[in-house]
């Protein structure tokens, strides 16, 4: 078989990473600078090769690379179609940005761990895009490991009170991860294969029978740990608002989101529509999202603490997520069917969100501030900052022409193709609790004053301007335009003849058989 | 080979189930009511290995399978390695993958204990005990 | 001027001239005087941009000038359409908009107010919204302007970050932005039943038949949630609330384009989506009415127990606005003239009105109506302004207020039915005006001031007093000729072309 260059490149990216991850180990005993330029450097290259493979998969089709040769179902298979691409390129981009900005503040966080703390992050890297690669079910598993390991191993870096959430989420994410596995025993005790496409062609007779059907709830039961979905989240704020802010965007961002990606590839690869159709699973996933959205919304009103608080509505956000997921089998418009909306929301939610924790990291790097309530007056200490904080911040209430409009909108019209009005209830009254708690920061930094603080008549107030670094700023400025302009670009429809071919993979939205 | 009759013989036919769920459920038993951080990492390995075990058995020709395709070989014909669980020249084979997944099951099982030692001791270094309720209460004192 | 700007590029390039002034301000923050001509400068150039349309508007016959961005959804298209409607309320904005800033570099000088770069953005973005909600060419395009309006308006609002207007920040986004969520749910939902967002003359065609009964009067009543911005009542208490913010933002904002948005959006959604026929057919235009009339009446009240001066006339704005409404609620042709001819007469009066209290505030100090004895003699200009102002609240000749009252009583003749029991109502709520209004006059002449500073007079600096004077004078030139800006030619071109308007 004769593949071309760019056919080898999932495999790359893994093993790039995956080397580059033992090179910083190694170069960092050497000269601990070089770490970051190495990680920097891979996590650049893996991106321009995902860029290629996305335009591979979107011009030529689907890449399938054979691990050492063996042809599958043996050998482990690394297939990516537009679904992969389109979230390796997402996972990616997010790792860069996120490693941009680590540069200056992991070198004041955490001084004394900068090598362990970019292996991991290389080894976060590589799980993240192995899982989102892999053709196969097992491999799949194992990669879901390596970044929960990595995961666990950097929200501790911080020490004290991260090790007690660490703690949590690894005996939480264990047991998802357990589950997950316990499913693949089942699915392999009945078909006796792990490739995905191989387990696609041999379960449709199966659909009946009971423990592909238990199976199927253990994957969901599994990654709905490891996605936070409520009420499996409980690991997820602690987690979140003691790990280092790079880590907290790339928790929130992408690591999350991946597992939610492996479940739509388990749900709609290696079991499918008609199986889905078959369970009421979905339905009631819908629900349980829409009580995710609420709850997590109501319990960030709560919070004063804002990392804290952008974990809870991390949670309301999967909800979002896994409300467009659970109405996937039910719509068919060629706009806003299928798993549209769900993927959408997750390149929109890794950007809103993504900006959201790198700002607040920001106020942590320069002043230490945790609470919302010490936020008075930044808005004129660190304009671009804040700046930044408000257009993630109306995205994420849902202002056009922002991503998270685009995103509402699209949810909506989705539960009301599918009929169920209710939700769209649930993702209005969703966006007003938004409002209610992004507008309590963006208040406090632009208008409260400080105590003692005098009105000042003149342009040039006493305050001065004391911004993060710019390796800081500029990963923090990028996500916040691309929260506006990406809104715009998906308005135009640019990007959405990839995730239509998603959906024609799938025989999801038009492409459904009715 | 397949009994889906809900006889008194599934209990005794397949021990081995039964055997890994028990296991599995005192495991997630002491993860979720233990208050003692190094009680829940052995809760925690209980359950992994009960999923070993639940794994190891399906490859046995003389246990395992609810269905079609553990018990019939991957590759037919004059492999007898990769011949699962068959029998071949009067030898009953069992199937080896199964128990080369488990290899990397127990790798990554080993790396979870690992992290969570390393955690627990790193907790107990700070707090000077690894009881879960008394490190939230000192979180409390401390005032985070 | 054809050759200079393509037609259809207008629209496009009314909504940037403030987008990019803002843009301007925030470079040149430092310095005041550069910072305010450009403020001045893109105010002037959106209204010549916008008026250079009339001609064109007129001319084609009720035919819109189209511009398209790009295609948001299938028949939905984010672009702008201008009809002679849309025309009425993007000139009232444009044009007062020149007014206030001079108004605003005058006042917000005066005061030596914080944070005037911050200001002046906002102000520009809150008109980038509110031209943009006038020239969208559908539901879509208006709820994303909409929503931008908003926003943008926040910051004018808790401007003084007081606690008071902190908390009036506070509530006027709660009310706005959950009416935008409904607007949403409005749009989103008759695109769901029609496939298109787009204003048609005469409504949308296939509304009616692809949606049952009780499903368009709910759509109804959310799309009436929706333009909260339009503050009937109950949920109207947001704009006394907003009126802690600095003046200018009053005049403008909660007198011409935030509240004029709401309503305006209120007429398309009566006469462009519903169409006058299906409003009719579902008995809409009695229960819209009577909304308005409640509001009419109970905000007059509302009014009469205001002693802050600004209050009131937030007060007596909540009644204006619902004439509009009670206008288009008659669905006769007089009536919806009256209604879209209302917009931008009560726009310059009520102006007048809030520019008159601003000067006031700049030159005293004073809020209440109590305190502001004598202040006639101290400030005839600004008083005398206020007088004609007062007198078009009232309905009363020789102002603007009288033509649309005027048509108003004509139209529920027109309507017939129950609607003409409402000229009573109408009389009712005039003479409610005159009850809260002509106290002010008599209070700011006649009375006799108790530490009288003599009558020395005192007035608000120029850059504050033309802008009063010049919008006092028009509401007067309006009475006599309701043609300057064309506006009547543009209201005649709009309801003409509304069609099957009942008789």
């Amino acid at each position: 078989m004769i593949l071309s260059v760019v056919e080898q490149f999932p495999v790359l990216v893994i093993v790039v990473s995956l080397l580059s991850a033992f090179t910083i180990l190694i170069a960092g005993w050497l000269n601990k600078k070089s770490c970051w330029v190495i990680s920097f450097a891979t996590i650049l290259v893996q991106l321009v090769m995902a860029v290629f493979i996305l335009h591979h998969v979107l011009t030529v089709g689907t890449i399938h690379y054979w691990l050492g040769g063996w042809s599958p179902p043996w050998g482990i298979e690394y297939v990516v179609d537009a679904l992969n691409a389109y979230i390796l390129v997402i996972v990616l981009s997010l790792a860069l940005i996120c490693v941009t900005y680590s540069k200056r503040s992991i070198a004041h966080e955490l001084p004394q761990k900068i090598v362990s703390f970019y292996t991991l992050y290389q080894l976060l890297v590589t799980g993240l895009c192995g899982v989102t690669v892999t053709g196969d079910i097992f491999n799949m598993y194992v990669f879901i490991e390596i970044f929960s390991l990595s995961a666990y191993a950097l929200i501790a870096s911080r020490g004290k009170i991260a090790l007690k959430a660490s703690f949590t989420y690894l005996v939480l994410g264990s047991i998802g991860a357990c589950f997950f596995l316990l499913g693949i025993g089942f699915l392999y005790s009945v078909t006796g294969s792990l490739n995905m496409h191989d387990l696609s062609l041999i379960l449709p007779p199966l659909y009946e029978n009971k423990v592909v059907q238990a199976a199927f709830v253990f994957f969901v039961v599994g990654l709905s740990i490891k996605m936070a979905l409520f009420p499996l989240h409980t690991w997820l704020p602690d987690a979140h608002s003691f790990a280092p802010s790079e880590i907290s965007a790339m928790l929130s961002g992408i690591i999350i989101e991946v597992s939610t990606y492996a479940l739509i590839r388990v749900s709609f690869s290696v079991y499918t529509v008609a199986f889905i159709k078959l369970l009421p699973i979905f339905d009631f996933l819908c629900w349980v999202a829409a009580f995710g959205i609420i709850i997590g919304s109501v319990l960030a009103i709560a919070q004063y603490n804002l990392k804290r608080m952008l974990a809870y509505s991390s949670v309301s956000q999967m909800g979002y997520i896994m409300l467009a997921v659970g109405l996937s089998t039910s719509t068919h418009s060629a706009l806003w069917g299928g798993l549209t909306p769900a993927l959408m929301h997750i390149l929109n939610h890794a950007l809103m969100k993504g900006c959201l924790f790198l700002v607040a990291g920001a106020f942590i790097y320069k002043a230490e501030l945790w609470n919302i309530t010490d936020f008075q007056g930044l808005g004129r200490k660190m304009p671009y900052t804040c700046a930044a904080f408000m257009l993630a911040a109306i995205s994420m209430i849902g202002v056009p022409p922002s991503v998270g409009f685009v995103s509402k909108v699209y949810i909506i019209l989705a539960c009301l193709e599918s009929g169920k009005f209710i939700f769209v209830a649930v993702m209005l009254l969703s966006s007003l609790l938004n409002l209610v708690y992004f507008w309590r920061v963006i208040e406090t930094m632009y208008m409260k004053r400080g105590e003692g603080e005098e009105r000042s008549h003149s342009h040039s107030s006493s305050s001065k301007i004391d911004e993060i670094p710019l390796s800081m700023l500029i990963p923090v400025l990028t996500l916040a335009g691309l929260c506006i302009i990406m809104g715009v670009v998906w308005l135009t429809e640019i990007p959405l003849p990839i995730l239509d071919q998603v959906n024609a993979l799938f025989g999801l939205g038009r492409y459904a058989i009715p | 080979m397949i009994d889906w009759s809900f006889g008194g013989g599934i209990f005794i036919a397949k021990y081995n189930y039964w055997i890994s769920i028990l296991l599995m459920l005192i495991g997630f038993y002491a993860m979720i009511a233990k208050g003692n951080l190094l009680k829940k990492v052995i809760g925690l390995n209980i359950f992994q290995t009960a999923i070993i075990l639940f794994f190891v058995s399906l490859g046995d020709a003389t246990l395992g399978s609810w269905g079609k395709g553990v018990t019939e070989p991957i590759v037919k014909g004059t492999l007898p390695w990769a011949a699962g669980g068959i029998v071949e020249h009067g030898v009953v084979y069992a199937n080896p993958l199964p128990h080369v997944l488990m290899l990397t099951a127990i790798v990554v099982g080993a790396a979870t204990t690992a992290v969570a030692l390393a955690l627990i001791i790193r907790m107990y270094e700070e707090y000077g005990t690894i009881e879960e309720e008394e490190i939230i209460e000192k979180e409390r004192e401390l005032g985070v | 001027m054809e050759q200079l700007i393509p037609i259809p590029y207008r629209p496009l390039l009314a909504i940037l001239c403030p987008a990019i002034g803002s843009i301007f301000i925030v470079l040149f923050g430092k310095r005041p005087n550069i910072r305010e001509s450009w403020t001045m400068l893109a105010s002037i150039a959106q209204f010549l941009i916008v008026f250079s349309m009339v001609p064109i508007v007129i001319g084609g016959n009720g035919e819109p000038i189209k511009y398209t961005l790009f295609t948001a959804f299938p028949s939905v298209d984010f672009g702008f359409s201008v009809d002679a409607f849309g025309l009425i309320f993007a000139i009232t904005s444009s044009f007062l908009w020149i007014l206030v800033s001079s108004y605003s570099i005058g006042y917000m000088r005066s005061l030596h107010e914080h944070a005037q770069t911050r200001y002046y953005f906002c102000f520009c973005w809150a008109i980038f919204g509110a031209v943009g909600v006038a020239l969208s060419g559908n539901l879509f395009t208006m709820f994303v302007f909409y929503e931008i309006l908003t926003v943008s308006t926040y910051p004018l609002v808790a401007h003084d970050q007081t606690p008071e207007a902190l908390f009036a920040g506070r509530k006027y986004l709660a009310y706005l932005l959950t009416a935008g969520g409904f607007f949403l749910a409005a749009v989103v939902i008759t695109y769901y039943f029609t496939g298109t967002t787009d204003f048609v003359t005469g409504g949308i065609p296939n509304l009616a038949s692809e949606a049952s009964r009780t499903a368009l009067m709910a759509l109804f009543a959310l799309f009436l949630l929706g333009f909260m911005k339009a503050a009937w009542m109950p949920f109207h208490s947001w704009l006394p609330t907003a009126m802690v913010a600095p003046t200018p933002v009053s005049a403008l904002l909660h007198a011409v384009a935030v509240v004029k948005a709401g309503v305006f959006g209120i007429v398309r959604v009566v006469c462009y989506i519903y169409g006058v026929d299906l409003m009719h057919g579902l008995g809409l235009g009695l229960v819209l009415a009577c909304l308005a009339t409640f509001t009419i009446i109970v905000a007059n009240l509302f009014a009469l127990a205001q002693d802050n001066l600004k209050r009131r006339l937030a007060y007596s704005t909540i009644n204006q606005l619902s004439l509009i409404i009670f206008g288009v609620a008659l669905l006769s042709p007089e009536g919806i003239e009256g209604a879209m001819m209302h917009i931008p007469f009560h726009g310059f009066m009520k102006i007048t009105l809030f520019m008159c209290a601003g000067a006031i505030i700049v030159v005293s100090g004073k809020k209440n109506i109590s305190e502001m004895a004598g202040i006639g003699k101290e400030m005839p200009v600004t008083m005398i302004a206020f007088t004609i102002g007062a007198l078009g609240m009232c309905a009363l000749p020789p102002t603007a207020g009288y033509i649309t009252h005027h048509f108003f009583v004509h139209g529920c003749e027109e309507a017939g039915g129950t609607m003409s029991f409402f000229p009573y109502v109408l009389l009712i709520a005039a003479i409610l005006d005159v009850m809260y209004f002509f106290p002010i006059i008599y209070t700011a002449f006649f009375a006799k001031s108790e530490g009288s500073s003599g009558s020395k007079i005192n007035e608000a600096p120029l850059f504050m007093l033309v802008p009063i004077a010049i919008t006092a004078t028009v509401s007067i030139i309006f009475f006599f000729y309701p043609d300057l800006f064309h506006i009547s030619e543009l209201v005649e071109t709009a309801v003409s072309s509304l069609g099957g308007v009942h008789p």
